[in-house]
């Protein structure tokens, strides 16, 4: 993981005093509520409807044990004992006093975290597949990248007031688990003929009023350019993004506007102009990011395959929990663990703090101390010994962290809704909660297969439901809660695709019923080992608006 | 003849303020009730404390002086669901 | 509104008063201070660039770099809203693309707070509202010791630092 050395520190450091500083001048009435809010959201602070929202980052969601423990000191100290995980890999604090964040950043800071830019019209936390470093497919580690953009884009003096938010995600493996093409900028890491390494660059994907999926802005670029073709790219949109409304402001618009060929001439131009291929992060530099990313000392160990099968035979619960939620490691005997955060009728994404310093315990213990967030709102314990599964597996159970659901059904995605945000038209949690109550039963998680489902409690998408194979979508109707259903969404590269309406608004026990009607509907006429999206995909969403129309 | 109340964000913690007789109270149950017009004046006047309350602004209320809408009346009663609950009840 | 100006010890000068902007279509003063509209400039450069006291001021969409060579000695780039971020990438392309070596000068609605993104983007005069504490602003320019990324200024990023012989154009 990324040590941070005396210059990071210093950043931070100075970060926080600079912040603090703001925060007093805000108090006494020196700064405006209209001037202090950009600087507010400029480092992840929201005024709710309940409170204040602080959004710390979580760097590419690669998190250490220290830091979790950190996090969970936050929760307990300043905050309501428990914290929320969100679909950009980073934590939210839901009830923190604005006369508390410096001392927040502060305790952050001594724990190498930080607030910076994750909100405002800025460059966002950069994202990546959580299984980097140890999935089986994994072509080049996007991790040393992420931390080489991560600071590159921190406090970058051009880049502070873009149109609007900016956010980038990397997926180096085969299976695209990053979501590139629903990004502002996403980048697949490829190696070219002569086996360099370098990025597929796409840009203007993204969700909310207008997703879109992303356009190729580059076949094949060196890794190492990749900073100089960011501010080329960045430049571009800061001075033509559109500024005069905040529904048109993002990058994927103004793709849409001038083309994806007048984009792509505007920034190669750019890029050129300042120094094109010149322009190279230091081989010395990445080598030594890369270094804090090299792979852990792995014990030599066989797969414990007799054992697993043994322990599979002895407990119904482990086996459904090896089925769902590990993931083969690329090293011999080790596994990738995913600790679900969507427990029966729970919230997703939600955690408490006593949880988070139990896991935190559990990493040291059985991951070498390290812990990933993912954008479905999962954590993970990427490098478990096969052999101490069980033994994870029963810590787990304790803590009511057990919950084998990885990649079903009921591993709901969900925004926070209109219980806490004030952007939304409905709740999101209440109807997660019913979904995960109805499809609970192991053997229906286990017929169903692979599904994402994701809630959104409004148009700006933050539950990603364009993407979801099953998504809702909050809407007001006439001052009461409705949702719409959509169907058939995929964030992978390969198929990137946009979930399309089946109907009408409903009510939310509709909106459930009709999730059971859509899972009905799939098991009826799937063929094969196909899976829902794959079913969807062969017979289109009309089978699908039938059944659910006929039922209501 | 609609009502209103007026409500805003404290500025130190964030918390939900209700326009009270003596200035601003966390309880619902001490809000003035405003006529439209009254409430404007309210909203007007409480920009003169931008240092105790940020982003104040009128909310229809039944008789009872409860608002209409969900949104606003989560807003009051806080989130319907648990803070944590990680645990099927 | 006072203008200050960054001398070369990263102090604030007193405030000394700003050059007027002249409208779009207006037509120019027959002498200064004036500042002129891009436009303006560019259809008479060859009397107005024998003028001190005459530069050019910026809109938020103007082309920085139709400017071209034959640069004026004072460019003011006026930011109408400070959440309006191109006047960030119109000095960079001054500074680096044209090599502009005057007084790069922001004006209209300047925040202290911005004082850090402005002076790194290559700004070295500042257009303040009434009653700035200019001790704040001075404090804001000279907040961030450490910088991640190369741009207008002198700092050093930190990867140079980092690597002190493996410097490149670039970080």
């Amino acid at each position: 993981m990324y040590q941070y050395d005396t210059f990071d520190h210093q950043l931070l450091a100075d970060r926080v005093a600079e912040f603090s500083d703001q925060v007093d001048r805000r108090l006494s009435g020196a700064l405006t509520e209209d001037q202090f809010r950009p600087l507010r959201l400029m480092n992840g602070l929201y005024l709710e409807m309940h409170a204040y929202m602080l959004r710390v980052a979580i760097p590419y969601g690669v998190l250490s044990s220290r830091q979790l423990r950190g996090l969970a000191a936050v929760a307990r100290t300043w905050d309501k004992g428990y914290g929320h995980f969100t679909t950009r890999q980073n934590i939210q604090f839901n009830w923190p006093r604005l006369t508390d964040v410096p001392q927040i950043l502060q305790a952050l800071a001594d724990v190498e975290m930080h607030a910076i830019q994750t909100s405002g019209a800025c460059i966002r936390n950069v994202t990546i597949d959580p299984f980097a470093g140890v999935a089986g497919d994994e072509i080049a580690d996007p991790r040393p990248w992420a931390e080489i953009i991560r600071q590159w884009s921190t406090l970058h003096p051009e880049f502070a007031f873009l149109p609007r938010k900016f956010k980038i995600a990397i997926s180096g493996a085969i299976e695209d688990r990053a979501a590139v093409r629903f990004h502002d900028i996403g980048l697949r890491v490829i190696r070219n003929d002569a086996g360099d390494l370098g990025f597929r660059v796409w840009v203007g994907g993204g969700l909310g009023r207008t997703p879109r999926v992303a356009r190729e802005l580059r076949e094949f670029l060196p890794a190492a350019q990749i900073l100089g073709y960011l501010e080329a790219a960045l430049r571009v949109y800061n001075l033509h993004g559109r500024r005069d409304n905040k529904y048109k402001a993002r990058i994927k618009i103004l793709v849409d506007e001038i083309g994806i060929e007048a984009y792509r001439d505007q920034v190669e131009a750019e890029w050129h102009a300042a120094g094109g291929p010149t322009l190279e992060v230091p081989e010395a530099e990445i080598a030594r990011v890369a270094d804090f990313f090299a792979a852990p000392d792995y014990a030599n160990l066989p797969d414990a395959t007799v054992e697993l099968a043994r322990w599979r035979a002895a407990d119904s619960g482990f086996d459904a929990w090896a089925t769902h939620n590990i993931l083969t490691h690329r090293a011999p005997g080790y596994a990738a663990v995913t600790i679900s955060l969507k427990p029966v009728g729970g919230i997703p994404g939600d955690i408490t703090a006593d949880q988070m310093e139990a896991v935190a315990d559990l990493a040291d213990r059985y991951s070498l101390g390290e812990l990933r967030a993912t954008k479905e709102q999962n954590l993970v314990l990427p490098n478990v010994r096969q052999d101490q599964l069980h033994a994870l597996w029963s810590a787990l159970r304790s803590l009511d962290l057990e919950t084998a659901n990885k990649g079903r059904i009921t591993d709901i995605i969900s925004c926070p809704g209109q219980d806490y945000c004030s952007l939304a038209n409905a709740r999101s949690i209440p109807v997660a909660q019913e979904i995960s109550r109805r499809f609970a039963d192991r053997r229906r998680l286990d017929t169903l297969g692979p599904i994402t489902l994701n809630v959104s409690g409004c148009i700006n998408a933050c539950g990603h439901h364009h993407v979801g194979n099953i998504g809702l979508l909050g809407v007001d109707k006439r001052g009461a809660e409705a949702y719409q259903l959509v169907l058939g969404g995929d964030a992978g590269e390969a198929d990137a695709s946009v979930a399309q309406i089946t109907g009408r608004a409903m009510t939310a026990e509709e909106a459930v019923d009709a999730v059971e009607v859509a899972a009905a509907v799939y098991l009826d006429r799937r063929q094969d080992a196909e899976t829902f999206i794959q079913t969807f995909r062969r017979i289109g969403v009309t089978p699908f608006k039938e059944a659910i129309d006929a039922a209501r | 003849m609609t009502k209103q109340i007026v409500t805003a964000s404290r500025l130190a913690d964030g918390r939900v303020l209700f326009r009270a007789p003596e200035g601003w109270s966390t309880d619902i149950r001490d809000a003035l009730m405003f006529t439209p017009d009254e409430a404007a004046a309210a909203v007007a006047r409480a920009q003169g404390e931008p240092t105790r309350v940020v982003g104040a602004y009128a909310v229809d209320v039944d008789d009872a002086g409860l608002p209409l809408l969900g949104r606003e009346r989560i807003r009051v009663f806080g989130p319907t669901v648990a803070p944590y609950s990680q645990v099927e009840a | 509104m006072p203008l200050v100006k960054l001398t070369s010890t990263g102090a604030l000068s007193a405030p000394v008063a700003d050059w007027p902007l002249l409208a779009e279509d207006a037509d120019v003063p027959p002498s200064g201070p004036v500042l002129v509209p891009l436009a303006t400039w560019l259809a008479g450069r060859e009397t107005l660039k024998n003028r001190p006291d005459t530069g050019v001021w910026l809109a938020a969409g103007d082309d920085a770099t139709a400017l071209g060579a034959d640069l004026p000695a004072v460019v003011a780039v006026r930011f109408a809203a400070f959440t309006d971020g191109r006047g960030y990438s119109q000095a960079r392309l001054l500074r680096e693309r044209l090599g502009f070596a005057g007084e790069l000068r922001a004006v209209g609605d300047v925040l202290i707070d911005q004082a850090r993104f402005l002076g790194r983007s290559g700004f070295d005069a500042f257009q303040v509202a009434e009653g700035t504490d200019l001790v704040h602003f001075e404090a804001a320019l000279g907040r961030f010791s450490v910088v991640y990324q190369s741009a207008a200024d002198r700092a050093t990023p930190v990867i140079a630092l980092r690597h002190p012989l493996h410097r490149s154009a670039a970080e």
